[in-house]
């Protein structure tokens, strides 16, 4: 299949397509991150994951929405205020949802995955309810809209530079957040030993609940940028959710820099694969190489050894 | 091999020579760099009682670990009557003939005494031949002996939960001995005991290390000197000392890091 | 009878205790006299339908409830039963007297829809009726049995185990929706008529396919039951609570992990393919994500610990279904993401769970009077 292509056609879709697995790569990163967050660090199964991430997108196109109709002079500038808007939405229902369903399963790990499917199947009805079962979109400001012609065979679009822009600044944010900050060494604390933690004054219960709520709001941020690669519709989170958690557990889920490296090696193969093969055939091959990697290699990419 | 790591009286002879029931030469693991059991050589005798004792984080735990399995050693060898266990499945060790006791009672919770017992009995311990295990008399009556040693012959219908501490520990026990290992390897089993318990588990030990080999890691100085054979000091990873509880005790090398404070 | 104060009846390991024979009883007689009088040929060909996915919950019972190890992905082994029930179904459809006017004629329809023009060779067996049912079993358990030693072996947790089973069954529904020629795609093998020369359409049919999958499915509650009370069920619940201390009472405990998966997958594609002879086609819809986690609701709703409560929990989740989505659709999935939260928090042990505390020390209370039985409990959840 590769004969048929000069090397100059190779390497121009090797870059295209590389950057359009980067937007696919900036998607599954932030949703990855929220979900490294509270899978990883609290050890929490998520199943709801994806309806916080199309609670974020439907924000940003209730703001598009509003923009448009009350604030046109501003529209150029709404994203950013959406994206504000998907984290605060998507953490403070995070926040409820730790408040009143996560909190009481910590120790049964399996189970808060059956409850957070059923809560998953709630929101998408509400999602149904509320916006219809129609699939909507944005409208993006006029800056966002084009691309940038590199050379003759290669152009990339700005509204992808700026979601990896975006994802970028996020990623950073979080790493500086976990690592560096008090609240970063509170969280790792609560993980490695509650009862400690507790002992030495740190607030379990407020830090599980804000670190629950982070996850969630990233996971909205995630929605925000989801609304200029795709539509938006009730069911469209569930889509991407078995990708995620292939994601975080294959980057090793204590890992932010394997979560990193695990989102976009997928990414990659996946896009650059669905060029030459169809897209489910790239899917497929895709998913099946990462699971067959975590039977051989259960622990991740990133792992350490420790007495068990 | 560093010489002056080897108990006394093997020096001289070739470990190979003798018949050993456990051959533990250069024994070492580390986690991503530390090394938590460094170098550890020591050999068991048959019929032996041998302590560990060592300050804590000096590594007995992750010693019987790496015998029974559990850890993996980094280097080194662990000779069980000239089989090298480093290479066999934790079941497959068992199955030798190596039994381990943890630290906290680990035991079946939410079976009973009897159903304990029956799970540890040795029989059908493939997935077919665990499908047509029958409780036949010769296991109740097994169970039922176990049972009177353990002092649990009134509880054997009651859920393990709620026994008490002290009969988990025995019942633990009873699963062990139930398996009739030539080599038992007790972690801290007195501790958490009443007095009353103490010695009941005392006269138990006593009782049921006859004929076998036995390691046992204990703090409580009384009970080690009651049983052992001989001691081996652990500290920081590797083995400080050994020979007799006399020896070990006037040993100034111990004396400073162990029975000092 | 001996009294039961004398060890030798204490220590007997009956095969099933009084309550659990009238729990059988009362479950043969609900499938084989109660529904069959009561209901229509339309409705009880539903309760059919329905009763195929209790084999999926009978088989989560013993590898979720009592082995702790939560597959995400029992729809891969409903459909692969189903699928491959399927095929054998939908060559008889196909010979070439049905088949004149495709291009190439005796082939299923959508391999000519598709541009195929010969059998592939993994369809070639199915016309074989003694390969095909073979093939129900051995294919899912093979299955199974790769995906569960390669785990188990590695000490895959839990957690993990739930998240690459539920991948699992995404890749395969993507793979049967993509590949349409081989598979029938998104609608997968529609069109089945006769098992044999039998037409299986007919209420007749339907009638007779109802009460042999009935009788199936007591024969795989009575395998189950045998399982749980011999030493292998022991072991599974010891495993879930102290895997360490099974593995060191010298047992393998990945092959046993293993084996309860591997029965788990062989109730399931049993399923699939009685499901395939009732309904009368198959498709990606039932292998995938959705699915699969719905079958867990099922048994969860029953009592995860409960062979029985498997059965009810699946017709009463199925009967709930059908009734409010006849009635307010927008409201079912409300519901049935509610039913998912409560039994989790207020009933982690479902109806049986209820039955337990509730309703049989009562029942016991009575029947001691006519029968002293060992009160030798089935271990509880740990919750």
């Amino acid at each position: 299949m590769l004969g048929d292509y000069s090397l100059t056609d190779l390497s121009s879709i090797f870059v295209m397509q590389g950057f359009a697995g980067l937007i696919l790569f900036s998607v599954y990163t932030l949703m990855a991150l929220g979900l490294a967050i509270i899978f990883g660090q609290m050890g929490v199964i998520n199943m709801a994951h994806g309806e916080f991430m199309i609670l974020g997108a439907y924000m940003t196109y209730l703001c598009s929405g509003f923009f448009q109709t009350h604030l046109p002079a501003l529209f150029p500038a709404y994203f950013f205020v959406a994206m504000a808007l998907a984290f605060v939405a998507s953490g403070a229902l995070g926040m409820l949802v730790e408040w009143a369903l996560i909190r009481h399963l910590y120790k049964r790990p399996l189970d808060t995955l059956l409850a957070t499917w059923g809560l998953s199947l709630i929101l998408q009805q509400a999602y149904r309810t509320i916006f219809g079962p129609r699939e909507v979109g944005v409208e993006l400001p006029a800056w966002l809209i084009g691309s940038v012609q590199v050379t003759d065979t290669i152009e990339i679009p700005i509204n992808g530079m700026f979601v990896m822009a975006i994802t970028l600044l996020i990623t950073a944010g979080v790493a500086l957040l976990m690592y560096r900050s008090r609240f970063g060494a509170q969280v790792r604390a609560v993980v490695q030993n509650r009862p400690m933690a507790g002992a030495v004054g740190i607030d379990t219960e407020k830090v599980d609940r804000l670190t629950f709520g982070l996850g969630c709001g990233i996971a909205g941020v995630a929605g925000s940028a989801f609304t200029m690669v795709g539509s938006t519709g009730p069911t469209s989170g569930q889509l991407y959710i078995v990708d995620t958690f292939l994601i975080v557990v294959f980057g090793g889920a204590a890992s932010l820099l394997g979560t990193i490296a695990s989102a976009f090696s997928i990414s990659q193969t996946q896009s650059t694969l669905e060029f030459f093969l169809s897209g489910s055939t790239a899917k497929v091959i895709t998913l099946l190489a990462v699971v067959g990697i975590l039977m051989l290699r259960p622990q991740g990419l990133f792992t350490l050894k420790v007495r068990r | 091999m560093n010489a002056a790591l080897l108990p006394s009286h093997i020096i001289g002879a070739a470990p190979a020579e003798k018949n050993f029931l456990l051959a533990v030469e250069g024994l070492t693991v580390s986690f991503d760099g530390f090394k938590a059991v460094n170098d550890v050589s020591f050999y068991v005798d048959p019929n032996e009682i041998r302590v560990i004792i060592g300050p804590n984080g000096a590594g007995k735990t992750t010693v019987l670990d790496l015998i029974c399995g559990r850890t993996r050693a980094s280097s080194g060898s662990i000779k069980y009557k000239g089989t090298e266990l480093t290479k066999l499945s934790e079941s497959a060790i068992v199955q030798a003939g190596v039994g381990r006791k943890f630290q906290t009672p680990s035991i079946y919770d939410d079976l009973t005494v009897f159903e304990n017992l029956e799970i540890s009995y040795p029989r059908g311990r493939s997935v077919f031949g665990a499908l047509t295990f029958k409780r036949d008399a010769e296991v109740r009556d097994r169970i039922e002996e176990v049972a009177g040693m353990i002092f649990l012959k009134d509880q054997l219908l009651e859920r393990a939960e709620f026994l008490s501490h002290g009969q988990k520990q025995w019942l633990e026990i009873g699963m062990l001995l139930i398996q009739d290992p030539e080599l038992l390897m007790l972690d801290e089993p007195v501790a958490g005991m009443s007095v009353g318990e103490r010695i009941k588990t005392a006269e138990l030990l006593n009782q049921i290390i006859v004929g076998r080999s036995v390691l046992v890691i204990e703090h409580d100085m009384k009970f080690v000197e009651d049983i052992a054979h001989r001691v081996t000091v652990l500290h920081q990873g590797k083995v400080l000392s050994e020979g007799s509880m006399d020896r070990v005790k006037n040993d100034p090398k111990v004396i400073e890091v162990y029975l000092g404070h | 009878m001996i009294s039961p104060k004398s060890t030798s009846t204490v220590h007997d390991n009956p095969f099933m205790k009084p309550m659990e024979w009238i729990s059988l009883a009362l479950l043969a007689a609900v499938i084989f006299l109660v529904l069959p009088m009561l209901l229509d040929a339309f409705r009880l060909n539903l309760v059919g339908k329905y009763l195929t996915y209790s084999f999926v919950a009978l088989g989560l019972v013993i590898c979720w409830g009592f082995g702790g190890i939560l597959s995400l992905g029992q729809g891969v082994f409903f459909g692969l039963g189903g699928y491959l029930m399927a095929m054998f179904l939908k060559l008889e459809a196909s010979s070439v007297e049905n088949t004149k006017i495709q291009s190439t004629p005796g082939i299923p329809d959508f391999m000519d829809w598709n541009q195929i023009t010969e059998l592939p060779w993994f369809w070639k067996p199915f016309t074989s009726l003694p390969f095909t049912i073979l093939a129900v079993i051995v294919v899912p358990a093979f299955f199974a049995f790769v995906i569960g030693s390669a785990m188990f072996r590695r000490r895959v947790g839990g957690t993990y185990f739930a998240i690459i089973t539920q991948a699992i069954a995404a890749i395969l529904t993507i793979l049967i929706v993509g590949q349409q020629g081989y598979t029938g795609g998104i609608n997968g093998i529609t069109d089945l008529r006769t098992l044999n020369g039998w037409d299986i359409r007919t209420d007749r049919a339907h009638n007779i396919l109802y009460f042999v999958n009935g009788g199936l499915l007591v024969a795989c509650i009575l395998f189950a039951q045998y399982v749980k009370r011999s030493k292998l069920g022991r072991i599974l619940v010891a495993m879930r609570d102290k895997e360490d201390r099974v593995r060191f009472s010298g047992y393998p405990v990945a092959s046993f992990k293993t084996f309860a998966f591997c029965l788990a997958a062989v109730f399931a594609a049993i399923g699939g393919a009685m499901f395939t002879l009732q309904v009368g086609f198959m498709s990606p819809s039932f292998v995938g994500i959705v699915p699969s986690i719905e079958m867990v609701i099922y048994a969860a709703v029953g009592g995860r610990l409960s062979l029985f409560g498997a059965v009810w929990g699946t017709l009463l989740v199925n009967w709930a279904k059908t009734t409010f989505s006849e009635s307010f659709p927008e409201l079912w999935l409300f519901g049935l993401g509610g039913l998912f939260i409560l039994v989790v928090l207020a009933f982690p042990n479902g109806l049986a769970g209820i039955y337990r505390t509730y309703v049989e020390p009562r029942l016991t209370r009575r029947v001691k009077a006519l029968e002293p039985a060992p009160a030798v409990a089935l271990p509880h959840a740990a919750e």
